[in-house]
């Protein structure tokens, strides 16, 4: 695969990556330049130094603390529930085929369902506090997890569990020493994507409606025309999501590698 | 592909029944929360049943439903037609394709309803920006599917093509296209939902029309009934829109398999 | 005991009427009824044509599916439900842990019996050694070609000291000249350890190469319609194949099982 013509002493990935840095740089430079320039309004957007800044400046003070502590406290919360209730559902689906089969096109329609359009309802059902929110990080990221798990499990292969019967071992042992390793990769995607889905939804949430936290900061900076401190948040958030993807990716990337098939 | 091998008529009827019995529990759960809740929260299934027939044959509804249909179908075609081609486009530059993918693995893991404001202070209010929050939740996922189809085409299919002396149109039309259809089909399905969510959520904040419209309205004036209502019709319209894409896209998978 | 009895204790393991049908609407009748007596250290191969039940066989064999009908037993025990201690296994498909280093592989039965880590390391590097996988003590299953994968898997096995060794195909993914020196290795594992092996394969030459004696297996279900004898010295190795005796035995295999390998095939059309 790696055959192809390259400059010597880089490999493909490293010129990739650095390929990559590269642009997402110019973009922002682009950007900083337009903002600069005045062809972007500073009442449209500011430049990325600024947000950066204003970014560092509210963290420093303490001023968005509480917000900050709420929406991780959140997404955490949604996560870890939807990552433990999604592998144990996922697990049983994928043992009682009965199960499975009748729960089969609830799963493939889930993520068609607009859930912010019930988001109110939750509200109304729950009150405005953060059970709503942790209710849908929760809806949105538990299928993903289950889905992922039964693919995982599904993708055992059936010699192995033959190996571990040569082996003599007992169910825990088998689970524990066969089963699971063998399905990591795709537990671990679940865990990514688990992890994305109760962000998004957490965020969006405190967006649309509630009293606290990152989402709601931002709706409320842009309700009150405080660009400064809406594009400082923004950009908070930009980089937490994707800093946790990216390590997470990462990290998939390095447990993948030794075992790519080729 | 007519004759992609059917389930016998004995697995239709369990899956029918195995339909029936979820649609019931979702009836049952929705029954029990409104007798925790009430009428001030939620409408029971059978008020709302009975309000949204009232609602589809009543004139104004329709206006709202066509104004979202409208930014849907804008939407949706951009989303479609932009994502294919540049899918296409970095799937066969194999060096951009690996440059970009990640990147767009991270735009698409971003909560993009906070980008809200940002579409509204670049777009102004109404049509264009729903369009475009439509476009930025559906067009991502179509990039990545179609991406990854081209990425996978087995390079023997390729050698073939050139084996039978195929012109570069008739390779395309005939090899190619073929090949990462039914990948494409799926990146549609996935795109479809996120661009009806993107044009619903774009409604729910800055527009007078559009089903979003009506969701945020109904909760403004404590229309539970309306709220409750139009979530229904949006979601029943989303899973059997699903369901056929759905259909579609594993018969093209199964008749491969 | 009777001159019988004593007779019996003699052998390493045991199948009398053995028949194996999968349940289900429609029945298959997939084995039998099988009648074998494998000897200590007795290299036993089976032959037959595809889907005749081959794998089946050694499943009953090993303890991974039970007999509807029929005795199995190993070292005088009746194997029922799991994998009796002393057998080993190695399978037809790439079986090797693809979490775990070459090492860590090889260990793995080991430091399931709790085995110290100084006699671990002993026996692994012996193995690995004997396999010739040194210079990839620590590398991952992905980065050996198949072939070497399946040394791996071999070398697994051969850690655990089996007294009996079942192998189902393991070299049916290999090119033809990996497989002549894989036989070769292990005709001299099967030296060095003393152990009886039991080999399914569909090649014939392989069978007659390797083996004392050769099954020759219907098509379904399965019945052994021959038993050849191959008389070769317990020192022997590939060379044997431009003995005048191979081509005889391979044409009396070939002969046997050419009109049951049409059977298979038509019906498979």
């Amino acid at each position: 695969m790696s055959t192809s013509a390259r400059a010597p002493g880089i490999s493909r990935g490293t010129l990739i990556l650095w390929t990559r840095t590269a642009v997402v740089a110019g973009l922002v430079l682009l950007l900083e330049l337009l903002c600069r320039t005045q062809v972007i309004k500073p009442l449209t957007m500011i430049p990325p130094s600024a947000m950066a800044q204003e970014m560092v400046r509210l963290i420093a003070a303490g001023e968005i603390s509480d917000d900050i502590v709420q929406t991780v406290s959140e997404v955490g919360a949604a996560f870890a529930v939807s990552v433990l209730a999604g592998f144990a559902l996922g697990a049983l689906a994928q043992a009682l085929p009965r199960v499975r089969r009748a729960i089969d096109p609830l799963l493939a329609s889930w993520y068609a369902v607009p859930f912010f359009v019930f988001y109110p309802l939750l509200v109304a059902l729950f009150g405005l506090n953060a059970l709503p929110l942790i209710a849908i990080g929760v809806v949105f990221a538990t299928p993903a997890m289950m889905l992922s798990t039964i693919a995982g499990l599904d993708r055992v292969p059936g010699v192995l569990r033959k190996v571990a019967r040569v082996h003599r071992m007992s169910p825990l042992r088998e689970v524990m020493l066969v089963t699971l390793p063998s399905a990591a990769p795709h537990l671990f995607t679940g865990l990514k994507l688990s992890f994305a889905y109760a962000f998004i939804g957490v965020i969006a949430g405190e967006f649309i409606l509630s009293g606290g936290g990152l989402g709601y900061g931002i709706a409320y900076a842009y309700e009150s025309f405080e660009n400064r401190k809406m594009y400082a948040l923004m950009l908070l958030v930009l980089l937490v999501a994707i800093g946790v993807n990216g390590a997470l990716h990462v990290w998939e990337t390095r447990l993948a590698r030794r075992r790519a098939r080729t | 592909m007519g004759d992609a091998p059917r389930p016998a008529p004995r697995t239709h009827v369990k899956k029918l029944g195995d339909s029936l019995l979820i649609l019931a529990l979702i009836l049952a759960i929705w029954q029990g929360l409104y007798a925790y809740a009430g009428d001030v929260a939620i409408s029971s299934p059978l008020n709302t049943f009975t309000f949204a027939t009232g609602l589809l044959t009543h004139a104004p509804f329709w206006d709202h439903a066509a104004a979202t249909l409208l930014a849907f179908a804008y939407a949706l075609a951009i989303s479609a037609a932009a994502g294919i081609a540049l899918g296409l486009l970095l799937g066969l530059r194999r060096f951009a394709g690996d440059v970009a993918e990640p990147l767009l693995v991270s735009l698409y893991t971003i909560p993009k309803v906070t980008l809200y404001p940002v579409m509204l202070l670049v777009f102004g209010l109404g049509m264009s920006a729903k369009v475009a929050f439509g476009v930025i939740h559906g067009m991502i996922p179509v990039i990545l599917f179609t991406l990854t189809a081209v990425k996978n085409i087995p390079p023997v299919l390729l050698r073939t093509a050139r084996a039978l002396q195929l012109r570069p149109l008739e390779t395309a039309t005939t090899v190619l296209a073929p090949a990462v259809m039914p990948e494409i089909i799926t990146g549609l399905r996935v795109g479809f939902a996120l661009t009806l969510l993107g044009v619903l959520i774009g409604e729910m904040f800055a527009s007078q029309r559009g089903l979003g419209f009506l969701i945020i309205n109904g909760i403004n004036s404590h229309d539970v009934r309306m709220t409750t209502a139009v979530a229904v019709i949006v979601v029943v319209f989303a899973v059997f829109v699903n369901g056929a894409m759905l259909a579609l896209d594993r018969r093209v998978h199964h008749a491969r398999a | 005991m009777s001159a019988n009895g004593q007779a019996h204790t003699d052998f390493h393991a045991t199948l009398r009427a053995v028949t194996r049908t999968y349940p289900g609407a429609r029945p298959v009748h997939a084995l039998g009824s099988i009648d074998l007596d494998i000897a200590r250290g007795e290299f036993f191969s089976v032959v037959g044509p595809s889907g005749c039940g081959k794998s089946t066989l050694l499943d009953v064999l090993a303890g991974l599916s039970a007999p509807t009908t029929g005795r199995v037993s190993f070292e005088g025990k009746q194997v029922a439900g799991r994998v009796p201690e002393g057998v080993g296994v190695v399978f037809q498909e790439d079986a090797s842990f693809p979490w775990l280093t070459v090492y860590d592989n090889v260990a793995f039965g080991l430091r399931r019996a709790g085995m110290d880590a100084a006699e671990t390391a002993r026996r692994v590097d012996y193995a690995v050694g004997f396999m010739g996988l040194r210079d990839f003590t620590h590398a991952y299953p992905a980065q050996l070609s198949g072939g070497m994968r399946q040394r791996v898997c071999i070398a697994r096995t051969l850690v655990l000291q089996p007294r009996l060794i079942l192998l189902d195909e393991p070299f049916g993914a290999l090119d033809q000249q990996t497989r002549l020196l894989m036989g070769d290795e292990l005709l001299r594992l099967w030296r060095e350890t003393g152990a009886s092996v039991l080999l399914i394969t569909h090649a014939l030459d392989e069978a007659a190469m390797l083996s004392d004696r050769v099954g020759v297996m219907s098509a379904r279900p399965g019945v052994f319609i021959d038993l050849v004898t191959t008389g070769w010295a317990r020192e022997r190795d590939s060379r044997i194949v431009s003995d005048p005796g191979f081509g005889a035995i391979t044409a009396r295999l070939w002969s046997s099982l050419r009109t049951e390998s049409m059977k298979a095939i038509g019906r498979e059309a």
